[in-house]
Parts: structure tokens; sequence; C-alpha cells
């Protein structure tokens, strides 16, 4: 297939020009998915060493729901999500079907729960280690879960980043309640389905390995910063 | 640490700024379908209206089906769509205000070049289904209740064919859109009907090619509706209004004549002529 040397080719070409459409879709994509992290972690950060610390009644089914719902297939998200905002839903009057507003309460949905899930995970692991020594010195819940929190950074950092990685690459949710909108909604992945149903497939994979590009910056992004942590600490 | 922490912050900040709204300008959005999306025929001529109007249209393009679906939930203030006795029901049951001629081009049946089902050349659509179903030649069908998928099932119908009791074996329900389903049919050499419009801009046709066109039952009307704003008032009546007067008018059908793809007209505009 000499469709797969030409997008190689395509994507340097695109990357070097600076094409303005494509880094508007690229900021966007980054800025929706960014934002949608950032609301997940602030929820499932907290929520998750919660489960794995105290128990509470419920504690055990709310874990098992997370461990669930990191299944969730983005369309249904969607579908939710739509019919929550349509006009005819009950949040319609918010107006905010079809603005990136909407993709951002999508993606949160849908990672979550991953982010609940494996958080609780992590911290239950860490916490068998200082469970003998938050008892001995009776400290309060909320400050052994800030303490935990703060020493699984480094593993937790790999689950923020399983999270973005979900919410950048879905193409499902943010297409339905999006709607790939020229210039307002249309992200990396709506506009790599557009390109597929127009039959300009090297131009479509062309963006595939510009999104790829950009998830790995991100991943060297964390990599540097995760670096730079660890030698400053030990200074 | 305190990279972390910063970083952090960083994040936070950007967050709460990418929550303020984008500038606040006139917008609609107009319910519309695939083919005129992926023909390129809305990325030419909206942004001659633009310029002209200083209303900024924002389009969804879905199957016909789902643009209807979409509109009724008043998720838009324009329809823009081509299934005739859909649109007239929608308007019938009160969720469109009035529905106008806008355009048209036609509907043709592709398939595989070496044509196993011998219907090249044939000028009546129900006939070259007929001999796809005698001879069991895989056909691939939108599958998605889309304008494309109503015209076609209406053609088996004419053709006395029941499509639906060989799916899964040479009738195959994709359930996609129009771009996406010339691609299966191009991977799987299979049959399948087009809008001219889409096809003429497609660009991977691999081994297909035209096959029958030219039948009167290939007809593809687009009409355009005010969805209602008495049923939803969120619609913004005033500026969807402004949209469809230009569409209709002398203007917008000049922009839709205009439109050439390697040199070939794709769509005919047919508004009875309003004055403008």
């Amino acid at each position: 297939m000499q469709d797969f040397a030409q997008s190689f080719v395509l994507a340097g070409q695109l990357v070097v020009s600076g094409d303005p459409a494509l880094a508007e879709i690229v900021a966007l994509s980054i800025q929706v998915t960014l934002t949608a992290l950032v609301i997940s972690a602030l929820i499932g950060l907290p929520l998750g060493a919660l489960l794995a610390v105290a128990r509470f009644p419920g504690s055990a089914t709310l874990s098992v729901l997370a461990n669930a719902l990191m299944g969730l297939p983005p369309v249904v998200v969607g579908l939710l999500v739509y019919m929550m905002l349509s006009n005819a839903g009950p949040l319609g009057v918010l107006g905010l079907l079809y603005t990136p507003t909407a993709m951002i309460i999508a993606q949160a949905v849908l990672i979550t729960p991953i982010i609940i899930a494996l958080t609780r995970q992590v911290i239950a692991d860490l916490n068998r280690s200082y469970a003998e020594t938050f008892k001995s010195m009776v400290v309060p819940a909320h400050t052994a879960i800030a303490a935990l929190i703060w020493d699984a950074r480094f593993s937790l950092l790999t689950v923020l980043l399983a999270g973005f990685g979900r919410a950048i690459a879905e193409v499902g949710a943010v297409m339905i309640v999006g709607g790939n909108i020229n210039h307002v909604t249309r992200v990396m992945t709506t506009a790599i389905a557009l390109e597929t149903s127009k039959g300009e497939l090297a131009l479509a994979l062309a963006l595939g390995f510009v999104l790829l590009l950009m998830a790995l910056s991100v991943n060297a992004a964390v990599a540097l910063l995760r670096q730079t942590d660890r030698s400053a600490v030990h200074v | 640490m305190t990279v972390f922490k910063s970083v952090a912050a960083g994040a936070l900040a950007l967050a709460l700024l990418a929550g303020q709204a984008a500038a606040t300008e006139d917008f609609i959005v107009v319910q519309s379908t695939t083919s005129t999306q992926n023909s390129g025929l809305l990325d030419e001529i909206l942004p001659e209206f633009e310029a002209a109007s200083g209303i900024d249209v924002r389009v969804v393009a879905v199957g016909t089906g789902q643009a209807l679906k979409n509109a009724a939930n008043g998720d838009g203030d324009v329809l823009l769509v081509h299934a005739k006795p859909a649109e007239e029901k929608f308007v019938a049951d009160g969720f469109g205000v009035q529905r106008f001629d806008v355009m048209y081009n036609d509907f043709v049946i592709v398939g595989p070049q070496d044509d196993p089902a011998g219907i090249r050349g044939l000028g009546d659509a129900p006939a070259a289904l007929a001999k796809i179903s005698q001879s069991a030649a895989p056909f691939a069908s939108r599958g998605d209740d889309s304008g494309t998928h109503k015209k076609e099932q209406a053609l088996w119908n004419l053709a006395r064919v029941d499509p639906a009791a060989s799916s899964g074996n040479w009738y195959r329900e994709t359930g996609s859109g129009m771009g996406a389903i010339l691609n299966t049919a191009s991977a799987m050499n299979a049959y399948t009907m087009t809008d001219r419009a889409t096809w003429l801009a497609f660009n991977n046709k691999g081994n297909l090619e035209i096959l029958t066109e030219g039948d009167d039952r290939l007809f593809n009307q687009y009409g355009v509706i005010l969805v209602n704003p008495d049923k939803h008032a969120n619609v913004k009546a005033d500026l969807g209004q402004t949209f469809i007067d230009w569409l209709t008018g002398a203007d917008g059908q000049k922009a839709i004549a205009g439109f050439k793809v390697n040199g070939e007209q794709l769509f005919f505009p047919n508004a009875v002529s309003q004055t403008n």
C-alpha cells in the first residue's frame, strides 16, 4: 500500500507547515481532553482514595461499579449526555449541546470511573504498608488520604495518563454531543472520521499520526516531569 | 516537588480558562446530511452566506433519519435534508414551519468493473436491483434510515424484492454514512447506491464505477425547513429564516450552481423563485 508512505509524508508536511486549520483542531482536542481530565481527577482521585481507605455502607458496591464502568462504551456516554443536554432533555435550557463544554462533560463521564477504579487499587496497595503507622499515630482520615495520594503520585500520574489516553482517542461520544462542527467542535478523532468518509484515507491516517504524536508529547512531558521531580527530591 | 505543584496549578488554570465561553456571535445550527458535507458543498457555499449576513452556520452532518430526530428534539434551527416524504411528515407533525425545495441531483448505482450482475448501461433502476438480487452479488446498503436508504428501499419495493430476507448473505446492511459505505463497497467489491455528488467528490473509488444511472426514479430532491419555534422556544427563527431565504434566493441558488468538483456541477438549484 502506497497510502502508508503517503500518510507519513503528509503527516510530516502537516506538522511542519503549521497548517492553521490543523492547529485549531489540535488545540481544541487538547483543551477539551485536559479539562475533562482535570475534572475527572478532582472527583476521581479523592473518591478512589476514600474507597481504598475507608469502609462505609455501599463502598464495596461503589468499587465494583467503578470497575465495571471502565468498560462504558463512548457511544453510550455520548447518547446519555445528548439526551440530557438536548433541548427536549432535562438540561436543554443550558444550551450546551454542540459546544466544547458538552464534549468535556462526555469525556469526563467516560474517564472518571477509570480514575476512580485505578486510584482505588493504587492507594489500597500503598495503604497496606501505611495502615499500621497511621493507626499508631492516630492520623485523621483526610490527612492520611492526602499523604497517600502524595506518596503515590508517580503511580497516579500513570492513572491520569490512562484517562487522558482514553479521552483523547475516543470518537463516539464527542461526535454525538459535539456534532463535529467545523471551527467549533471539530477535534482530531472526528476529523479523522470525516476524512475517512470522504475517502481521503491518506489524509485521515496522516491525522492519526499527528494524534499519536500529540499523545507521545504529553507522555514524554510527564516522563520528564517525573525525572525532574525525582532528582529534586534527591538533592 | 515544586515542579509538580506548579504543573498541577497550570493545568487547573488552563481548565478554568477553557470553561469560559467562546466569542458570543450570531449563529444557527443546521441539521444536515452526510452527502452535503462529504461532497464539500457546504464548505464551499457557507462562507459566502456568513460573509454576507454575519451569521455563523454550524452544521451537524448526520443521516437524514438522525437529522430529523435531532431537529424534532429542537437541537437545531434549520433542517437541510433529502427525503421528501419524511420532510413533509415532519412539517405535518408540527415540528417544522414550512418546507422549501432547494436543489436536486440524482442517485447512481455503482459496482465493480467486472459487473457480475450485468447491470451496466441499464436505465431502469428497479430492474438493475432485481438482477443484482438474482445473481446474489454483494450489495452494500446504508441501513441507517437515511434519505439514501429510504430511496433504496423504495426502489427494492418497485423491484418486488425483499432484500432483508438475504441480509447477512449478499445484502449487507452496514449502518454507516454515505462515504463510509463507499469505502465498504470498494473494499468488498459490492454494488451500492450513492448520490452523485458524494460519488464524484469521493477519493477512494478503487474498482467501482457507475453502472446504472439516468432513471427518473433516481431523482434526489433536497429540501430546507425551519424548525418550529412554537415547539421549541430556543429556535432562532429570524436567523434561521434569513438563511433559508438566502439558500432559496438568487445568491444561494447561484452559489449552489457554482459548486464544481473536477469541473462537474454536483447540485442543481431548483428553488421556486422568490423575490429577493
